[in-house]
């Protein structure tokens, strides 16, 4: 501020008394040591990525991208890894998106001020608070005996009779204990509540004349959020979700809790190249019950790897690389939306 | 002449009320999850219906509350008590405070009343990327450079011994990691402050330094306080950076340099086991997880409370 600025220079120059130099002294320290503490996070980062990305060196390989596990660090890749995590994402996002766009569209345009929404609000600030491990609890009794069930339906024996014309036999299809769709599910259930809360503040920061406007005109409550709120607040909305789904990319813990797999040489659906999605799309139904492993699990996995010549870190190193590279187009993908939404709104 | 007009409202009518139900559903979803976690945690922990035996049914609440030594894996004849994962867990969230209040509160600072514009504008995203990075790259940097490259040589030159996996390293990761939540929820209160305020100190003869610690940061007290224990209860629940860091041997000796393992690290570790499904290891899991989900519930609560009782209001 213009004001201490002055006032520092008028005091030196008149040479007044010593405790106020002092005074002006500890106020000039005390300014560096709040410059020292905010770089030295941009210090942290930089030393954090330079000595990953220094690690990672000699495991950087194209091969990488392509190998499956081995025990052989040189030959190690996260092949496995990346298809997890992408058909986890895909699923999280198709399960919490809808849902956590829905709970914030009622609690901000249509709930009324009852005990039941009040209910809803409080605890879904608590519920932002839980530790994701919880939620892992929560998968591994809950969601995966609901999935084990559901395999005596899937067995390939059963036939169901359709109104008496057809006999359908239901298809066969092995679900595992692990399998990506319990993992999205719980990993959806993480990143709801941070979804529910980014789409409230993209709503909120719709002005309440084009509600009334648009009420005024004689469109409906759900006429006036379908054509004008929701296509007003969407990058908003765009962006706080894509930040959300990123962090299912990035979180191991309630995965691993549900008992994904941490050694892998499968990737779900045997799904390894997009190629092989579109020349057999059958192979797309077994993805969501097949086993899987992803990014982080893999690099958790790598970084515990008890080896004496320390070759696993450069492996673990060259992981962390590719799932960071990941994580920073996502985020770049959700600046592009903010900064090209905020060319065209004007209110 | 009135009645094509009415008889479409009313079916709209009903499609907006249906509307209006499948996102209350979305919305109650949210309640549900809250009594399925309560649900899944008390009937395996506490007391289980039908055939089952919870834990608590199995072993005393005083073997869990006093004995000091923690080895489910050992059947029934291991030892429960909760004691040696609280306080790895305690001592990981308390070297994490040690590193990120003073790092996050110096920044809130730092960009609420000294940085320009411009420059906040470069600051925020940097540390919007250093929170999003994810837990598991803390917990490499912890043990492949934070250990060997920092910690070893320093305490080595002081002559004591620092063990591969310890607590000290994962508290500083999670500093690091809790800081710019530190960091962005306190300058969000220190910005609130009335400028007038800061004019009147000013006015008063008052340095910059008396300005922001006598007369802002005091203003902000309650929002700044919150601030901190939220960061405290999530280096609690952080799982991952300490479960690869802080080791995997629980222990009731308070020395930070030395391998501990925290009750998040135990959760994973005994997910990840080949216990069968209802051993006792396997259910302590679940005593583990309730007395985790309790702790960061009344930290949270608090710092909730706290925020609401004693936040200065300005018009």
């Amino acid at each position: 501020m213009s004001i201490s600025l002055q006032e520092t220079r008028v005091s030196f120059r008149q040479g007044t008394d010593s405790l106020l130099r002092r005074r002006l002294l500890h106020s000039r320290v005390f300014r560096v040591v709040c410059l020292l503490l905010t770089y030295s996070s941009l210090g942290i980062l930089g030393i954090l990525m330079g000595s990953v990305f220094w690690s990672s060196l000699s495991r950087l390989a194209p091969d990488f991208l392509s190998n499956h596990y081995s025990m052989n660090p040189v030959r190690c890749g996260i092949l496995a890894g990346i298809w997890g995590s992408f058909w986890l994402v895909m699923l999280t996002a198709a399960f919490s998106i809808p849902i956590g766009v829905g709970s914030a569209v009622y609690l901000e345009e249509m709930a009324s001020d009852t005990w039941l929404v009040r209910l809803i609000r409080i605890n879904l600030s608590n519920l932002a608070g839980v530790p994701s491990i919880v939620y892992g609890i929560l998968g591994l009794s809950a969601f995966r005996p609901l999935m084990l069930s559901l395999q005596t339906v899937f067995d390939g024996t059963r036939v169901v009779n359709v109104m008496g014309l057809f006999r359908v036999r239901i298809l066969h299809l092995e679900i595992f204990d692990g399998s990506v769709l319990i993992g999205a599910m719980t990993m959806s259930l993480v990143i709801l509540p941070i979804v529910i809360i980014a789409s409230q503040e993209a709503l909120r920061a719709i002005p309440s004349s084009i509600r009334v406007a648009s009420l005024a005109l004689g469109a409906t409550r759900w006429q006036t959020i379908w054509r004008q709120v929701i296509p007003a607040a969407l990058p908003g909305i765009a962006t706080g979700v894509i930040l959300a789904v990123s962090r299912a990319i990035g979180e191991a813990a309630p995965i691993m809790m549900i008992g994904v797999l941490t050694v892998a040489s499968m990737c779900p659906g045997g799904i390894e190249t997009p190629l092989q999605m579109l020349q057999d799309p059958t192979r797309l139904i077994a993805v969501p019950f097949d086993q899987f492993t992803a990014m982080p699990v893999e690099i958790y996995d790598w970084s515990k790897q008890p080896d004496p010549q320390d070759r696993f870190t450069a492996v673990a190193a060259a992981g962390i690389v590719v799932l960071l590279l990941v994580l920073l187009l996502i985020n770049a993908a959700a600046m592009i939306v903010r900064a090209r939404a905020g060319r065209n709104t004007q209110w | 002449m009135t009645s094509p007009v009415s008889f479409s409202t009313s079916i709209s009518r009903r499609h907006e009320k249906l509307i209006r139900v499948c996102l209350f559903c979305c919305a109650a979803l949210s309640v549900l999850t809250t009594g399925a976690i309560v649900y899944v945690l008390l009937s395996n922990a506490i007391y289980a219906p039908g055939d089952k035996t919870a834990f608590f049914e199995r072993v005393s609440l005083t073997e869990f509350l006093t004995s000091a030594q923690w080895k489910p894996a050992e059947g029934d004849k291991g030892r429960f008590g909760i004691w040696p994962l609280l306080s790895g867990t305690m001592m990981v969230a308390v070297i994490s405070s040690l590193v990120s209040i003073p790092a996050g509160l110096g920044a809130a600072i730092y960009m609420s009343e000294y940085a320009g514009a411009r420059e906040r504008q470069i600051l925020k995203p940097v540390l919007e990327l250093l929170a999003g990075i994810p837990s598991v790259v803390f917990g490499f940097f912890a043990l492949k450079f934070v250990t060997p490259w920092l910690l070893k040589p320093l305490f080595g030159w002081l002559d004591v011994k620092v063990s591969i996996f310890n607590s000290l390293s994962a508290g500083i990761v999670v500093g690091i990691m809790v800081t710019p939540l530190i960091a962005s929820l306190s300058e969000d209160v220190i910005r609130s402050v009335p400028r007038s305020l800061r004019e009147a100190a000013h006015a008063l003869g008052s340095t910059k330094y008396d300005v922001c610690m006598k007369v802002v940061v005091p203003a902000a007290l309650s929002g700044i306080l919150a601030s901190f224990l939220l960061a405290f209860s999530r280096a609690v629940g952080e799982t991952m950076a300490v479960a690869i860091a802080a080791g995997g041997s629980p222990m009731l000796a308070l020395n930070p340099l030395e391998g501990s393992q925290t009750m998040t690290g135990f959760m994973v570790h005994a997910s990840t086991g080949d216990s069968a499904a209802d051993s006792i290891s396997r259910m302590s899991m679940y005593a583990v997880g309730i007395t985790l989900f309790l702790l960061t519930l009344v930290i949270n609560l608090i710092s909730g409370w706290i925020l609401r009782k004693f936040r200065e209001e300005y018009q």
